[in-house]
């Protein structure tokens, strides 16, 4: 294997690392620090790659000469959508089944069901493909036999940049000190006086705001289909338990390990193959660590 | 989130036929659905429908199995549809080692080929028999193993994970990897497995013609039957001082542990017993529809099993298999008339039983009957502890 080749391969890893880290951040403070079961999560990711199939096609109609911004645009609306829609779901639904979670992850599983119909029936039963951007087409030269295709390496910044917001917001701001109270101690953050409600349904809006933008930033690598979220929602829950649960950083860890190591196996085992043998690993890897490969050391 | 709540359940305990006074609905639920399976519906239903309504009992196996491991145990298996797939492959495997012996057009295609494989390894170009196929030329090594291996893989995977403590949803999620792998690999793996198409096109089980009207009624009685046996042993088990044991792990699961036992031990038993029921459900189901396919080993069938139990009641063993034939039923009536709105109407039916009938339709016999009798309304009580307590 020559240099190059290992460079695209590490490259490929990094790239699913990114959409993987994307999607599991939202599920990580969904079910991380909430406890809550949305199976519904990949959904609401194709929600946010609708949204930004709907921009795209807006400005390609209306306003084409501003073509180029509407990447931006497209993200921005896809957390917008997507965190209302997750704040109605919270009130409406999830809310009434806070302490039954596996309960919940039925419910959501219907909720699940009932929009990919939604998608099949209202936007289209076949798979959409958004538009690249002019400034997004072609590739990164670095060397001879290295190339970087932009639109992955865009992703690449856009999940760091997500990840450091995340990161700042629940740890530098009074939101998030609210949320990490909340998910330490329901019962002292209230007596405290936050209004653990308020509290709830925010995080939740903000973690589904975040399945947005991995939709958003999905439509650059791949086209969009009704079923596109039921795909990921298996690994994304994955990527979440191996890290361990309630620590973001063991998330992001473990979607880079993952998505490295479904670069790997996919050169020598063949796409489908290589999801079920880190599938089975996973669960291997969980007897021997339960809470996770980075569980926080922390008393119950 | 740390979230025990004690279990104020006179509901629970109505429902789980274990209470004070019963209805007659209750009470003989069994007798009722031993007639109805028995004598209603093969008297009533022509040769086609009664082939539907086996196809759907064959499923109503595995909501038995769930109703046992999370009703009782407190275990949510989205992975039913593995146990199910393994029995259905198994029988398979057989029938299609079968035809493929007994068929002339097969053996002229042996023939030419020099070997005597199933025709979709031929087309595949695979040139030997794989050797995990070749056990399943014996009728007594096919049958057994439909029963054991499942309830061997069962057995070997909760208890590794229970006695870990890997509980609740974190169980869920890998029983969910777990279809997912099973559906991956047989997919991926055609020339072995089938693929999309599965394994089909096989007449015969032991010399019998499967096509045949009467052998179809005589397989939906066997399936009837088989089906009951499946209920009566979950009876058993319930009303067994296992059973009993099973529900304290599912109220306070270290109150258990303190007092000696080890709660993975039951679990995995009864897991294992659930895995036994769905393989035979998945056996039957191939030789009715004469097809196994990885349709019915993947997720979504997986999560559709748990709804037949949801709907019939997660505590009732007798409202799953009416949560099946129901759902099933519905399916069936959906696609034939107007198929766009089946996904709203299973995700709506997921959606309104959890949040309005957490006891399924016999919970609901259960609160009409309390609000006719004046008793205080028991099926209200919070279902909070029968669905495990997240960490």
């Amino acid at each position: 294997m020559t240099v190059d080749m290992f460079a695209m391969q590490a490259f490929t890893g990094l790239s699913i690392f990114t959409i993987l880290m994307l999607m599991a951040l939202g599920l990580a403070i969904v079910f991380g620090l909430m406890g809550v079961i949305n199976m519904a999560h990949g959904e609401l990711m194709a929600m946010g790659a609708y949204t930004s199939y709907g921009t795209a096609l807006f400005f390609q109609k209306f306003m084409p000469s501003l073509m180029d911004a509407y990447v931006f645009v497209g993200i921005v609306l896809a957390f917008i959508v997507t965190s209302v829609f997750g704040f109605l779901l919270e009130r409406g639904l999830i809310r009434f089944l806070y302490r039954r979670p596996l309960d919940t992850l039925l419910a959501t599983w219907g909720l699940s069901l009932i929009l990919q119909q939604v998608f099949r029936q209202f936007i289209d039963a076949k798979e959409v493909e958004v538009p690249t951007v002019s400034w997004l087409k072609g590739a990164w030269q670095v060397t001879e036999g290295i190339a970087l295709p932009l639109s992955r390496l865009f992703i690449i910044v856009l999940a760091i940049v997500t990840a450091a917001v995340v990161y700042m917001i629940l740890f530098r701001t009074r939101a998030g000190l609210r949320i990490r109270a909340v998910t330490q101690n329901r019962v002292m953050a209230g007596a405290a006086g936050i209004d653990t409600a308020r509290v709830d349904a925010l995080s939740f809006a903000f973690g589904c705001g975040l399945a947005g933008i991995a939709g958003s930033s999905f439509t650059m690598l791949a086209s969009t289909g009704p079923t596109t979220g039921q795909q990921y929602i298996v690994d994304t829950f994955i990527v979440v338990v191996f890290g361990g649960v309630e620590s973001l950083l063991g998330t992001i860890s473990s979607a880079f390990l993952i998505g490295q190591m479904q670069s790997w196996f996919e050169f020598g085992l063949g796409g489908s193959m290589a999801r079920a043998s880190i599938l089975a690993l996973v669960i291997a890897v969980l007897y021997f660590r339960p809470n996770g490969l980075f569980a926080a050391k922390v008393r119950r | 989130m740390q979230t025990h709540i004690e279990s104020s359940s006179p509901a629970r305990a109505a429902v789980a036929n274990v209470g004070r006074s019963r209805g007659f609905l209750e009470r003989w639920s069994f007798a009722i659905l031993a007639v109805l399976l028995l004598a209603a519906l093969p008297l009533s239903l022509d040769v086609f429908r009664l082939g539907l309504a086996a196809k759907f009992l064959s499923l109503g196996f595995c909501a038995v199995g769930i109703v046992l491991i999370w009703g009782y145990g407190g275990i949510l298996s989205l992975g039913q549809g593995v146990f199910f797939g393994l029995g259905s492959y198994m029988m398979a495997m057989f029938l299609k080692l079968e035809s493929t012996g007994a068929d002339s057009s097969a053996q002229a295609l042996s023939s030419f080929f020099g070997s005597s494989l199933p025709d979709f390894m031929v087309w595949n170009s695979i040139e030997a028999l794989p050797w995990w196929w070749e056990p399943f030329h014996h009728v007594w090594f096919t049958l057994p193993a439909i029963v054991l291996l499942p309830a061997l893989l069962a057995f070997v995977l909760a208890y590794a994970n229970f006695r870990k403590r890997v509980g609740g949803v974190y169980f869920s999620i890998i029983t969910l990897a777990l279809s997912a792998i099973l559906s991956i690999v047989i997919i991926g793996q055609q020339g072995v497995t089938g693929g999309v198409n599965g394994i089909n096109d096989f007449r015969t089980f032991l010399g019998v013609n499967l096509d045949e009207d009467r052998v179809k009624i005589a397989m939906y009685f066997v399936t009837c039957v088989l089906l009951l046996a499946c209920v009566a042993v979950g009876r058993f088990l319930l009303r067994s001082r296992l059973g009993k044991v099973l529900v304290a792990i599912r109220d306070r699961e270290d109150r258990v542990r303190f007092s000696g036992y080890d709660p993975a031990l039951f679990k995995a038993f009864v897991f294992a017993v659930a895995a036994i029921f769905s393989s035979i459900g998945g056996a039957l189901f191939t030789m009715q529809v004469g097809l196994a396919s990885p349709s019915l080993v993947g997720i979504v069938p997986s999560v559709e099993m748990v709804i037949y139990a949801a709907v019939g009641g997660r505590l009732s063993l007798v409202g799953a298999v009416y949560g099946a034939v129901l759902v099933g039923a519905a399916k069936t009536f959906f696609s034939e008339n107007f198929v766009e709105y089946w996904m709203y109407f299973i995700g709506v039916l997921f959606v309104v039983v959890v949040m309005f009938l957490p006891d399924g339709l016999a919970g609901l016999i259960a609160r009409v009957r309390a609000r006719r009798s004046k008793a205080p309304t028991p099926a209200t009580a919070p279902l909070a502890t029968a669905t495990g307590v997240a960490k």
